[in-house]
């Protein structure tokens, strides 16, 4: 640490070179920052759906609906604990921007099927008492300014009521909380009940979108999905039955090229940026050359003028990396308003600041390896 | 004046091998950020003419009122039959309507190196739809025959999916369907889907009913008569939109990203390569101070210089402007991807085109970023004190 206004006043030796190269450097990490947010939004829901719970759905499509006489044929295969159902509703909200999930459930098991999403007592008892009542995410509340005892008016796209209207209203009956704020994403949709949804749409009666099991022990989810499966097998509609996790991973992996890209552009930046930063290293060791050999000459060994030229590189990377993540989570909130649910978390940060350990190692490595070599008395005689 | 430019530039140009490394960042960077930029860009415009091509302003497209797309629409059959016999639809040679009552379902299929299914679009339609969708046709084997488990594929989703080979069985809704034929339809969003003929497909998957009907009218002037009848008949709660006009709002989110995503990291990216040209066109400058401080002392005015040292960025900002261009043409013209357009659910195939025009504009970035880059350390060389320049040499 005694050395380290030593390597301060090497970094800024020449204050517009290495203002310019910090600036690039900052630029990239703000790239990367945004880019990896964008990423890790959509894979988040993955990381939010537990492992003990399954997800029955069309063999062919998850868009199949299906039978609810199934509901008590997989409540009773071994190794179910509870089971519950649920049918994407897919209405609008006064304008079709303001997109949000909405979907009709078993009101009796869905929260106990979905420990994850915490609903007071209260609105449960208000729930079960008020069959147009409807449950709706805390933050959706806030953004739309709905409050419990409020009736919100929702268009539906696909099912229209039993007279061939499209005007659904539910009563707001309680709110939906995540466990915490990453996860707040994943509760702000808008459930309501089956018994009314099933009573009141014009068809389609008696058909659920799909099923969800909560099974007692993880390590027999493939088991027990298959045993569901086996039951439907070769009837109208058959069913496959994987793990919620899985099903998620697949549905994210259908961004398929999307992300593949984001991935080129890093890599493109990062490997002009390794060039611009390398040069810039090279030639400040270059310069130096007399001075690091009178350091050398007043007794610092190899090792520790290879360490300097390193550390000077990597508080340049650092300081650099810093700043752009730090913008990139200033311009967040912004662009979270676009895209729901984007949040930059630690583990970008933490990522960004291993790459741009990464990085420095890369571009330092050269020019500290020519300085550790220096010749004590060529270097002093060149000049 | 002329004549000191051309001498200064030429002498800085000779000079630009001794400095290999330093305006080799100049060139890198900017390639880096011109492929990126274009590479980026030739996305959006391949997806804009994926969808621009898709549908024509003479044929509409029916849904249920209400419905914001095929996925979620549900026609009645008597209604499907009134739709296709309201005013203003085309009759065909054989005298019946030129529309189609359509099924519109998600199958999932892997795509290639994959196991997981992505959704693909199967379209039930009906054996007449080469006339309706005339900018169709068939580049393989033959159309399915009604009945029969029997599907034609799209360019798009061939290109893509696994298994996509004539007489290939694809498990699409109660068991395996065959592969029969494949067909193009301009690069639309069309040739994503897979097609089969609409009662066979209903019966199939278990459905009672159309999604959608598409008809080609007269013209384009029928619309109204044709929109104005749907709409005041009882029996029918009727959405009718243009075909192009529908497309678009389908993709309208999926645009906004690919184009957002395009045009912000080329702009960012930009930036990153301006602060390096600076660097090194300031580098260029300050090995050079005494070079020239002595020109300037035997008479050289500043202006040759600043326009030397511009010209010398901008040069080599072009060379990194065509090499990155020119990776970007080679990599990706033509490179056919797949997303999810998540308003459908379903994957939608499009082409990189990377343009003529991509490529001016790429150009013209990579001269810009060269000529600002260039300019402040030019100005800096001209603004120097000769003498101490030339005393400062040591």
């Amino acid at each position: 640490m005694k050395y380290f206004p030593l390597v301060w006043s090497a970094l800024w030796r020449k204050k517009p070179r290495t203002i310019f190269t910090m600036l690039s450097i900052v630029v990239a990490f703000l790239l990367f920052g945004m880019l990896q947010a964008v990423a890790q939004s959509m894979t988040q829901s993955v990381q939010i759906s537990g492992a003990d719970r399954l997800f029955t759905a069309g063999k062919f499509s998850f868009t199949e609906i299906l039978p609810l006489g199934y509901y008590a044929r997989i409540k009773s295969t071994p190794g179910v604990q509870l089971a519950s159902h649920a049918s994407w509703f897919g209405g609008v909200y006064q304008n079709e921007r303001n997109f949000f999930g909405q979907f009709a459930v078993d009101h009796e098991t869905y929260l106990d099927v979905y420990t994850d999403l915490i609903v007071s007592e209260e609105a449960r008892r208000a729930w079960a008492r008020n069959k147009t009542g409807a449950l709706v995410g805390s933050g959706l509340a806030k953004k739309f300014g709905w409050k419990v005892g409020d009736r919100i008016p929702i268009q539906a796209a696909i099912w229209p009521k039993r007279d061939g209207r499209n005007d659904w209203e539910f009563d707001v009956v309680g709110l939906i909380d995540g466990q915490d704020e990453a996860s707040q994403a994943q509760a702000d949709v808008l459930l309501f009940r089956f018994d009314y949804f099933d009573e009141a749409r014009q068809f389609g009666q008696g058909y659920v979108g799909w099923y969800l099991e909560k099974i007692a022990d993880p390590a027999q989810a493939a088991t027990i999905a298959a045993a569901i499966d086996r039951q439907f097998a070769n009837s109208p509609k058959e069913t496959r039955t994987d793990s919620e996790k899985a099903f998620n991973q697949a549905f994210m992996k259908q961004m398929g090229d999307i992300q593949l890209i984001v991935r080129s552009i890093l890599g493109a930046v990062f490997f002009t940026l390794l060039f611009l930063t390398g040069n810039t290293m090279m030639q400040s060791v270059r310069e130096r050359i007399p001075e690091l050999a009178v350091l050398k000459t007043i007794g610092f060994s190899d090792p520790s003028v290879l360490a300097l030229v390193l550390a000077e590189s990597l508080l340049l990377c650092l300081i650099a990396a810093l700043a752009g993540l730090g913008a990139a989570s200033i311009m967040m909130p912004g662009l979270a308003a676009k895209m729901p649910g984007l949040e930059m978390g630690a583990e970008v940060w933490l990522m960004g600041l291993g790459l741009a350990a990464v990085l420095a190692a890369i571009v330092g490595f050269l020019p500290a390896w020519r300085a550790m070599r220096l010749d004590i008395v060529n270097a002093l005689s060149a000049h | 004046m002329l004549q000191q430019v051309l001498a200064v530039t030429l002498m800085n140009l000779r000079a630009v091998p001794q400095r290999l490394g330093a305006s080799m960042v100049i060139v890198i960077g900017i390639a880096g950020v011109v492929g990126v930029m274009v590479a980026l860009l030739s996305m959006a415009k391949g997806f804009q003419a994926t969808l621009n091509s898709t549908g024509r302003p003479d044929r509409v497209i029916v849904l249920r009122g209400g419905a914001n797309d095929e996925l979620s629409s549900v026609l009645f059959r008597e209604q499907a039959t009134i739709i296709k016999q309201a005013p203003g639809v085309r009759q065909g040679i054989d005298g019946r309507p030129l529309a189609l009552a359509e099924v519109y379902i998600l199958a999932g299929l892997p795509r290639k190196g994959q196991t997981d299914p992505a959704n693909v679009v199967l379209r039930g339609t009906e054996p007449h739809v080469l006339e309706v969708r005339s900018e169709t046709k068939l580049v393989e084997g033959r159309m399915f025959r009604p009945g029969v488990y029997e599907v034609v594929v799209g360019r798009g989703a061939r290109d893509q999916f696994a298994g996509m080979e004539l007489g290939g069985k694809l498990p699409l809704r109660d068991g395996d369907w065959t592969i029969v034929g494949f067909f193009e339809s301009g690069g639309d969003v069309h040739e994503s889907e897979l097609w089969t003929d609409a009662e066979t497909l209903m019966q199939a998957a278990k459905r009672g009913a159309p999604t959608s009907v598409t008809a080609q009218l007269e013209s384009e002037q029928d619309f109204d008569r044709f929109k104005d009848a749907l709409t005041t008949d009882p029996r029918l709660n009727a959405g009718v939109q243009k075909e192009p006009d529908y497309y678009s709002s389908r993709s309208k989110a999926l645009n906004g990203l690919i184009n957002g995503l395009g045009y912000t990291v080329a702009v960012i990216m930009a930036i990153g390569a301006l602060f390096g040209a600076l660097n090194t066109m300031y580098a260029a400058v300050s090995t050079r101070t005494v070079e020239i401080a002595t020109l300037r002392a035997i008479g050289f005015g500043g202006a040759p210089v600043v326009v030397s040292v511009m010209i010398e960025a901008m040069l080599l900002s072009l060379a990194g402007g065509v090499l990155g261009a020119a990776i970007a043409y080679v990599v990706f013209n033509g490179y056919s991807v797949s997303t999810l357009n998540f308003q459908t659910f379903s994957q939608v195939a499009f082409a990189f085109q990377v343009t003529p025009d991509l490529l001016r504009q790429g150009v013209t970035w990579a001269l810009l970023i060269g000529a600002i880059g260039g300019f402040f350390p030019a100005l800096k060389a001209a603004r120097l004190p000769v003498v101490e320049a030339l005393r400062g040499s040591a």
